[in-house]
């Protein structure tokens, strides 16, 4: 099973290695962790996604909530929107071209950067979507690909605060 | 004002009294303040010596250890004191010097990211990075060490921040927006509990060191007379309850008693304090009181559920949590359990065999002469024996390594335990093996006049290693023979300054034990020349539940 959690921190040097830090010695497996800003300069929002069952999930949300710097963990696995973003160069020899931006148009891709036999995509969406996008691109070849990880968000009123 | 005269100031603020620790450039600007100060510094052999000696003043005051050490290899000498002290919650705050900013990130001579190294074994620790927030810093490493759950703080220091000009400015109070220990018990839980105490037929209460944080000793006391219930403490419990209490069947777990061992595995109750349910107090978890509810009190969440699988959880401080459970329980007779536990205890008491010299008479005839004195405990068999045989009447009598496990930790813990409490008896149970780790600071002992007396269980083999290989390596006693009878303590303590005795056999120890009484002012060491083949049993095999015990054979 995998869980999505939010975790509201200080936004201070050193947070994220604590955070990354106390998965790594407790033996807790990160699937993926994103950290931006929030609306307030002094905190921080991880989104992180952790594989485990119930036990771990519980472990994961008090282990993190005993770091100084935590001020709020929120389980968003349910009921959330979860998005992440996707870079992909793939290749794109001219006879190509148009089957493939007609393919990033169905999943509301964008070109973002055209070369002389390659294009940057850019895709954002749930991972399934982009899973399934990568699949479709390997047709064509693909150089790179770079990925987010997953950032959440409570839908309605609740908020992951 | 210089930032290192603020900061010293700040440490008087904060209430300390002394303060362990080597001197080393990047530290040089607050020792040049501290000469100025009151406040005792004891200079220690080794900053791992500091540490402990800093953990073992905390465990017997209950107030905040301090340590300071300087860059590089002092910061990185205190890490095993430092998770020492994180895996026993013992309050400590650790104060290491930093090679200035610019250097910082620049492998500088005695660099060391001291921050990042302890980051797993501290609750908490600071790089200074700015000196306005120098006093600030320091300010919440108290707080954060001695609240909720203690345990070890460090705070980094680099050199300039330390020269910086600042005003004094101490903060009187605190906002830790990610930091908010809890206290007081849900009432709901605190309900249920009850609830569950009235229904039990065979209820235990099983204590852990956090009884003896939250000096509940009383409380705990008092609710196990209030059920009736019977007490069984882990390695860090002991002196949660008296030992001399008949409700009290001491030590449980790995080499618990037997009919301690019983008692905590048929009880229908087990009501845990202050404990985290370690594998050396649970044996194998999944065997572990099959037929118990558990109610587990705690201060740290995340210590609920974590090993153990909990019924009624209660997150908050021991002392009120347990007044409060007393004030609503009402006694009930439960005679069957009570002559059910009395049988095992007079059928399976603790033994040994009575042949040659054995180590166990010595810490029993050291517990008779010496009954209040404060014991710390090297790591190991003579661990192991003192939880057995030496029985403690208060909370804080009984230092030991517990989660950790340290050999060394003994010696500089009873040296820190003697400077918080001169007027007591302090004296270090210790193996041959475990007192060479940390030997150097018997020249502090000896300059400082801090008359620690040692105990050693000498018998030349790393005893509890080759116990193990004696029972699960078919005796291929790889590398544990480490010959110290052929050695002498005495002459060692005699060249540090200190007395030295050695002790050949048992009719020796009582009056080794006189001469250490009448030289109350002196360090002393005794080197009791013991059976190298006595093992420490009962034993509970790891893996194995805590019925499944392997017994002494007398």
């Amino acid at each position: 099973m995998k869980y999505t959690i939010a975790v509201l921190v200080e936004n201070k040097p050193g947070v994220l290695a604590r955070v990354a830090s106390l998965f790594r010695r407790r033996g807790f497996n990160i699937e993926s962790l994103t950290v931006g800003t929030t609306e307030r300069e002094d905190l921080s929002r991880m989104t992180i996604v952790v594989k485990g069952d119930e036990k771990v999930l519980e472990q994961v949300t008090k282990q993190l909530n005993k770091l100084i710097e935590v001020i709020k963990v929120s389980d968003v696995s349910k009921d959330a929107v979860e998005r992440e973003l996707c870079l992909i160069r793939v290749n794109s020899p001219p006879e190509k071209r148009g089957e493939i931006i007609e393919l990033a148009n169905i999943f509301r891709a964008r070109i973002v950067d055209v070369a002389r036999d390659s294009f940057i995509i850019e895709i954002t969406g749930d991972e399934d979507k982009i899973n399934a996008f990568i699949d479709l691109m390997r047709a064509y070849g693909i150089k790179e690909v770079a990925r987010t990880g997953k950032v959440a968000m409570v839908r309605g009123g609740k908020n992951g605060k | 004002m210089r930032a290192a005269d603020a900061f010293i100031k700040a440490l008087e603020k904060e209430g300390v009294e002394v303060i362990f620790g080597i001197p080393g450039g990047a530290i040089l600007e607050i020792y040049d303040a501290l000469y100025d100060s009151n406040i005792r510094h004891i200079t220690t052999r080794h900053e791992q010596g500091a540490t402990h000696a800093a953990d073992g003043y905390a465990r017997a005051s209950g107030k905040v250890g301090v340590v300071f050490a300087t860059s590089g290899p002092g910061a990185t000498n205190t890490v095993t004191g430092i998770a020492n002290a994180y895996m026993d919650s013992s309050p400590l705050v650790v104060f290491t010097g930093q090679v200035a900013r610019h250097l910082i990130g620049n492998d500088a001579f005695q660099e060391a990211d001291i921050t990042g190294i302890t980051m797993p074994i501290t609750k908490h620790n600071y790089l200074v990075t700015d000196p306005k927030s120098l006093l600030r810093i320091v300010k919440e490493a108290f707080h954060i060490a001695s609240t909720g759950r203690p345990g070890p703080v460090l705070v980094d220091i680099p050199k300039d921040v330390s020269q910086a000009d600042i005003e004094f400015e101490y903060p009187s109070k605190i906002d830790l927006m990610g930091y908010k220990p809890k206290y007081e018990g849900h009432p709901m839980q605190i309900k249920r509990a009850v609830e569950l105490i009235m229904k039990a037929e065979r209820p235990i209460i099983l204590a852990g060191g956090g009884v003896r944080i939250s000096n509940a000793q009383k409380e705990l006391t008092e609710l196990a007379e209030g059920i009736p219930a019977f007490v069984v403490t882990t390695l860090m419990g002991k002196g949660a309850i008296s030992e001399y209490h008949p409700l009290c069947l001491g030590f449980v777990g790995m080499h618990g008693s037997k009919y301690a061992n019983y008692a905590l595995s048929e009880s229908d109750l087990i009501i845990a304090v202050g404990c985290r349910f370690s594998d050396r107090t649970t044996g194998n978890a999944s065997l572990f009181a099959p037929n118990a509810k558990i109610i587990h009190i705690d201060i740290d969440p995340a210590e609920i559920g974590k090993n153990i699988r909990v019924d009624v959880p209660i997150v908050g401080d021991a002392k009120r949590i347990l007044s409060q459970l007393k004030k609503m329980i009402e006694y009930k007779q439960r005679k069957e359990w009570g002559d059910k536990v009395k049988e095992w205890r007079e059928k399976y008491p603790l033994k040994y065999e009575k042949d040659g010299f054995k180590p166990q008479f010595v810490v029993e005839k050291a517990c008779e002469f010496f009954p209040d004195a404060i014991i710390t405990t090297e790591v190991g068999q003579n661990q192991m024996w003192a939880a057995q045989f030496f029985k403690v009447k208060y909370p804080r009598q009984f230092i030991s390594s517990g989660g950790l496990g340290t050999m060394g930790f003994g010696f500089p813990a009873a040296m820190g335990a003697k400077v918080a409490c001169p007027d007591k008896e302090v004296i270090d149970i210790a193996g041959d093996g475990s007192f060479l780790m940390n030997i150097q600071e018997l020249a502090t002992c000896v300059h400082y006049k801090i008359p620690v007396k040692v105990f050693i269980l000498n018998n030349g083999y790393l005893g509890m290693v080759r116990q193990w290989q004696q029972l699960f390596y078919k005796e291929r006693y790889s590398a544990t023979c480490i010959g110290c009878e052929k050695m002498s303590f005495e002459k060692i303590a005699k060249g540090f300054g200190a007395i030295g005795i050695t002790v050949e056999k048992p009719s020796e120890v009582e009056d080794a034990f006189k001469l250490v009484k009448e030289n109350y002012d002196v360090p002393v060491v005794v080197d009791f020349r013991v059976d190298f083949k006595a093992n420490v049993l009962p034993m509970v095999p790891p893996g194995k539940g805590l019925k499944d015990i392997i017994e002494v054979e007398v």
